[in-house]
């Protein structure tokens, strides 16, 4: 007798790109599903097609460093608890996991760096929210202050992401995306677009203060936040210039806070 | 006398001028660089064809205030730390013209 297993999927989509990701495992489809809630495509349609085939448990290796490489076929992202083909132009993937969805969030993540960075787009280790019809976006490193500036946001401002903010041009202007992508707050922001008025790169201090940073200053500072994981050189210069691209278009602060409720008085 | 030096830039690099600085990113190992607006000037000169003293003497010293033994040991130490970085091509030989010599985004 032959095994016959049904794929079902769920569309997932992120700044306006629809992913389906089919698995014949119901549960995980319902566990995607679940923690994409506020993200599932509207309609059928899907850019891009993956297939996830769950690894049996205990069968995931221990390291923890995340390779992105390209080859004729396309790209290969792998880790640990995740190895994935995908080939841009067929619009395919396959995907081996363990049943950790935040397996494929990272797996989510890298795609989508890798598609941004096309469009002149970026992922930025930075939390956003959107005040005024405006996005303000908290930049910097682990312990900066990012969820710190998400969970201390007042309630007339609405959260995109604590984490990961998605960046991309659109119109002369960078928008900022909201993204189901979160930190310590385990909240997924809410599915919301505006353009960015200012970006702040974030430093804990004795008093509230903004400080413009210019040119190099500017673009160092994004670099350093900007996630890209493939080392392929064509990659690098399209971040390098999607960056030198963004500094000229919307300012970068140095935002020293001290945190409490009082920092987001200088967020208008 | 030392033999002409010849210095072409690296096409595994991405690179864009702000300001009067020019800011490098090495492709292979993502590792941004800044230079200043001399150095700026040697790079964009750098076409893998023309001596860096003559580079020195038509590019450096009729803009800057500086002598042209000066100019030209700052200039050599320059583009031996560019090419220790891999940013930068170095030949006591002309360097064969590539798509990387060709000019820098504006």
């Amino acid at each position: 007798m032959t095994a016959v297993s049904e794929t079902c999927g769920v569309v997932v989509e992120i700044g306006g790109l629809p992913i389906r990701l089919r698995c014949s495992d119901r549960n995980f489809v319902q566990k995607i599903e679940e923690r994409y809630a506020g993200f599932l495509g509207a309609s059928n349609e899907a850019a891009f097609d993956f297939e996830i085939e769950l690894a049996s448990p205990g069968t995931e290796a221990g390291d923890e460093d995340v390779r992105v490489s390209r080859n004729s076929a396309g790209w290969l992202l792998e880790r640990g608890d995740f190895r994935a083909e995908w080939n841009p132009s067929t619009a395919r993937g396959r995907i081996k996991q363990t049943t950790s969805p935040y397996s494929l969030d990272s797996v989510l993540r890298i795609v989508h760096t890798l598609l941004l960075a096309r469009k002149g787009g970026f992922l930025l280790h930075a939390s956003s929210a959107i005040r005024n019809g405006r996005a303000f976006l908290f930049s910097g490193v682990s312990g900066a202050g990012k969820t710190t500036m998400a969970r201390l946001a007042p309630p007339d401002a609405a959260l995109l992401t604590d984490e990961i903010s998605y960046v991309i041009p659109q119109n002369g202007s960078y928008h900022a995306v909201g993204t189901p992508f979160y930190g310590e707050l385990a909240k997924p922001g809410e599915n919301l677009e505006a353009p960015i008025e200012v970006v702040y790169l974030l430093a804990k201090g004795p008093e509230n203060t903004i400080e413009p940073i210019e040119g190099v200053a500017a673009v160092r500072g994004l670099m350093e936040n900007i996630l890209f994981f493939a080392r392929d050189p064509e990659f690098v210069k399209l971040v390098f210039d999607s960056a030198c691209e963004f500094v000229t278009r919307v300012p970068v602060r140095r935002l020293t806070f001290v945190p409490n409720a009082s920092v987001w008085e200088l967020i208008v | 006398m030392s033999h002409p030096r010849y210095v072409a830039r690296s096409t595994a690099i991405a690179a864009r001028p702000l300001g009067d600085e020019m800011m490098i990113m090495s492709a292979t190992t993502s590792t941004l660089f800044t230079l200043n607006e001399v150095a700026s000037v040697i790079w964009q000169a750098a076409d893998g064809v023309t001596p860096l003293d003559q580079i020195v003497t038509t590019k450096i010293c009729t803009q800057f205030d500086i002598t042209p033994d000066l100019a030209l040991k700052d200039a050599e130490a320059l583009v031996e730390d560019l090419a220790s970085h891999g940013i930068l091509l170095l030949s006591d030989k002309p360097l064969p013209p590539t798509a990387g010599s060709r000019g820098v985004a504006p």
